[in-house]
């Protein structure tokens, strides 16, 4: 297992923890750019591979999950494993680099030795280190889309920050997700202009059922013909408003993915690479019941793991998300099969790797119209800001709070979003990060009244979206967040029995089911949903504030898990 | 997932079910006339399971018209053909959904549609051969308020 | 009256291939389970009936419930046989029709 060597020299580099002060310089020096990208090189074919960046430009904190359940066959395997856990099934020492990039674990304090983690420019950096030592004509890089959303410069240019700023790292074709929340209007003016291809083998039109994107395309590398396929997120009209993409169907439609490896089979392709936003535990499946795919760049449920897991003769590469990890995959490509493979996700330390010089003007430029409003700070935190995780995370806790006090609710519902950089204990919250938790196009954060039954039919609903058995039944996002709202979930149940004991906070008492109750929340998908942007409410709320400590969330009690 | 208690969407759906709905959605149960709409579509037989195939989203994206493919396996000769296919909803005010008539002439049994569902259900697909043999397949499909995922 | 919309994935086939049709109808498949704002239940109104026939010979038919979509989308294949001419038609409630028609050369 190679990246397990590779994460334990990297870990050994810097395993010895020092007081504070000294801490940072020590693995700083310590950890070098060589040890970074130090790889084997093995066989004819390298795929770089990076997904769900969520409009991240330059270096963040983020925070992997402490919480992050699977369920029927996939209970206990990666990537649903975390913490210690995780650290144990990769052999990777606690409060290493690899831990501190790959576990919540002493997460606050490594984060003070190692720094932010990602930037385009750090991943352009690598990219060209890559196919200098392999030759271009041996690599394909490829994004798995949810790359133009994620942030205030994404939203307010639509998209075009990201855009051109990836466009330097040439990519040798994406597919989307959040992509289309700018709307099937621009995002077709932006696919016009892109390039390279936007490939989705699962959408169709909704009038004729017919394509409306390139499936796959064949790229000739290292004298290997490589098809890759591009699968969408199937649940983009489910998951964010349709009437963003009306005249667009999606779908995991296993029956094209299959006729489409067929085909790209019989066009010769000797490698077939699917570059999906599924899901993790959606692709699982699919590489289980395809033949005929021999890599699965997942995407969509922003894992992180240092393995490939392999499903019969499919490989699964999950890459993580925010910028943090750029994955290299080496093929040994021959006779019309992969022979052997070897793997590393590359984690983007940013004070380790030097960043690329013209990709950093890229980016400086990008920023340039929004620099001063970006640092301008709006309050502190005492406490770790961050989301990921099944049930709740601080910043959403957050958002609850401001929901409530400045919509004047009762209930505050937020969605589990699985973006968003982490903001560290003791330090400035700026408009920057309120907007990676929450920059989408369509912010309003609306006012309604809602009975103690519809509340538990939104619960009960979403949690089947996380925890029905069957992934392709999943939409691969974290349970909706709550404020003023407990409940006890028993995430082994059947769709309409998991959710029990909800509680009103503000009493202490049982939520009534025929009473109303005043709910605000924000990314509701109908359209023409009224109220503030969410970053508004949020930062007059923090401004209020001034500084802000958000407590761990005891409210949601987890059963059957 | 976003939460998404999308009222309007709910009201749209209940075009087909306004009685069971009363704008909510309830979890599916059988109690429509499904099975005996099969019963008397078979004559009382019992379907084999295999031949059909039921091509439909796993989750609606919009219960008011949700595709749906119907393919049989079949030489389709005057000697071995598949005439009829009926497709019925578990959840739905009404069982009946569609009914397919082919014939040799048809090629192949193959149809698609697009059709409404009230809320999450199963949907069942019964064919019937010219030799009087049957077979079905069934696919659930989960009618969600919505959720957002990512 | 409505005017159906007919695609054919081939205009001319060998005899003995698949020729694919799809066609689209507008129509409002009125279900019959809905109330008005009065209450009052409104009245079923759909397409009841569909079939395709290719020079009078029947080669594929439905029969639709009201749980088929507003505006019936119908997608299915025949086998060419003859050079001639392809006519869809749909059977509303009240016992009017709609109807279209394409042609198809075999050779």
């Amino acid at each position: 297992m190679f990246s397990r060597r590779d994460f334990l020299q990297l870990a050994a580099a810097t395993a010895a923890v020092l007081p504070q002060t000294s801490v940072r310089a020590f693995a700083q020096q310590r950890l070098t750019q060589a040890d970074l990208l130090k790889f084997n090189a093995l066989g004819n074919v390298t795929l770089m591979h990076i997904a769900d960046v969520h409009g991240t430009l330059t270096p963040v904190y983020f925070r992997e999950p402490s919480v992050n359940l699977g369920v029927g066959d996939v209970k206990g395997l990666p990537p649903h494993i975390n913490g210690k856990t995780f650290l144990t099934r990769y052999g990777i020492p606690e409060k290493s680099a690899a831990a501190y990039a790959l576990t919540f674990e002493d997460f606050e304090a490594l984060a003070k030795t190692y720094g932010r983690i990602g930037g385009l420019d750090r991943a352009a950096a690598v990219l060209k280190a890559v196919r200098s030592e392999r030759g271009e004509d041996k690599v394909l890089f490829l994004d798995g889309g949810d790359t133009w959303q994620g942030s205030l410069g994404a939203n307010r240019s639509k998209g075009q920050d990201m855009v051109d700023c990836f466009k330097l790292l040439k990519p040798d074709a994406m597919t989307g997700h959040w992509e289309f929340t700018y709307g099937e209007k621009r995002v077709k003016e932006i696919i016009d202009g892109l390039g390279f291809p936007f490939l989705a083998l699962n959408i169709r039109d909704t009038e004729w059922q017919e394509p409306v994107f390139e499936a796959f395309k064949l790229f000739d590398k290292g004298g290997v013909k490589v098809a890759v396929l591009g699968q969408a997120f199937p649940y983009t009209p489910v998951a964010n408003p349709r009437w963003l993409m009306p005249k667009w169907s999606f779908g995991i439609r296993e029956d094209e993915v299959r006729a489409t490896v067929d085909k790209a089979r019989k066009a010769g392709a000797q490698l077939v690479v699917l570059l999906s936003h599924n899901g993790f535990d959606v692709d699982r499946k699919l590489a289980a019941r395809v033949a005929g795919i021999d890599v699965i760049l997942t995407s969509h449920t922003h894992d992180a793991l240092p393995e490939a897991v392999k499903v019969g003769k499919t490989l699964l590469i999950a890459s993580g998300s925010q910028g943090k990890f750029i994955s290299r995959l080496d093929l040994d490509v021959r006779d019309g099969a992969v022979k052997d493979f070897r793997y590393k996700l590359i984690p983007l330390f940013a004070d380790v790797i030097q960043p690329d010089p013209e990709m950093k003007a890229a980016i400086e430029k990008a920023r340039a119209p929004y620099a001063t409003e970006l640092a301008r700070v709006v309050g502190r935190t005492d406490s770790l800001l961050y989301r990921r995780g099944n049930f709740n995370g601080t910043f959403d806790d957050l958002i609850c709070s401001a929901l409530i006090k400045e919509r004047d609710a009762e209930i505050a519902l937020s969605p589990g979003f699985r973006w968003g950089a982490s903001v560290l204990p003791n330090s400035a919250i700026t408009v920057e990060d309120i907007h990676s938790a929450t920059a989408i196009t369509y912010p309003n954060a609306y006012r309604m009244t809602m009975s103690g039954e519809r509340l538990k039919e939104i619960l009960e609903d979403v949690a089947d979206n996380l925890f029905n058995p069957d992934p392709y039944y999943q939409q691969g996002g974290d349970m909706v967040r709550c404020g003023g709202l407990g409940y006890t979930i028993d995430i082994a149940k059947p769709q309409g029995q998991r959710i029990s004991g909800m509680t009103f906070l503000k009493t202490g008492k049982a939520i009534e089911p025929k009473r109303d109750y005043t709910v605000a929340g924000w990314a509701s998908v109908n359209e023409g949903t009224e109220g503030p942007p969410i970053w508004d409410v949020v930062e007059r709320y923090i401004a209020r504030e001034k500084v802000v400590m958000v407590a761990p969330n005891t409210s949601v009690k987890i059963v059957g898990a | 997932m976003t939460l998404i208690f999308n009222r309007r969407q709910v009201l749209a759906y209940s075009a087909a079910a306004a009685a069971v709905l009363s704008g909510t959605i309830k979890p599916a149960a059988a109690a429509n006339d499904s099975a005996e709409l099969i019963k008397k579509f078979t004559g009382g037989k019992t379907p084999q399971q295999g031949r059909v195939k039921l091509d439909l989203p796993e989750i609606a994206e919009n219960g008011n018209t949700v595709p749906m493919t119907v393919v049989v396996e079949s030489p389709m000769t005057e000697q071995s053909y598949v005439s009829d296919v009926m497709v019925v909803a578990d959840g739905n005010p009404n069982g009946g959904v569609v009914t397919f008539h082919f014939s040799p002439a048809s090629g192949v049994a193959e149809a698609n549609t697009r059709i409404r569902l009230a809320t999450s259900q199963d949907i069942i697909a019964v064919a019937k051969m010219n030799d009087g043999s049957f077979f079905m397949a069934s696919k659930p499909v989960k009618v969600t308020i919505g959720g957002c995922g990512g | 009256m409505a005017v159906p919309r007919i695609k054919l994935d081939r205009k001319e086939a060998k005899k003995g291939e698949l020729v694919e049709v799809k066609a689209l109808v507008s129509h409002v498949m009125e279900s019959g389970q809905r109330k008005d704002s009065a209450g009052k239940t409104i009245p079923r109104k759909i397409l009841n009936k569909f079939t395709c026939t290719v020079n009078g010979k029947a080669v594929f038919s439905a029969d639709f419930e009201p749980a088929v979509a507003a505006n019936p989308y119908i997608q299915f294949k025949f086998k060419a046989q003859e050079s001639g001419k392809v006519e869809l038609t749909w059977t509303d409630d009240d016992g009017s029709k709609i109807v279209g028609e394409e042609t198809i050369t075999v050779t």
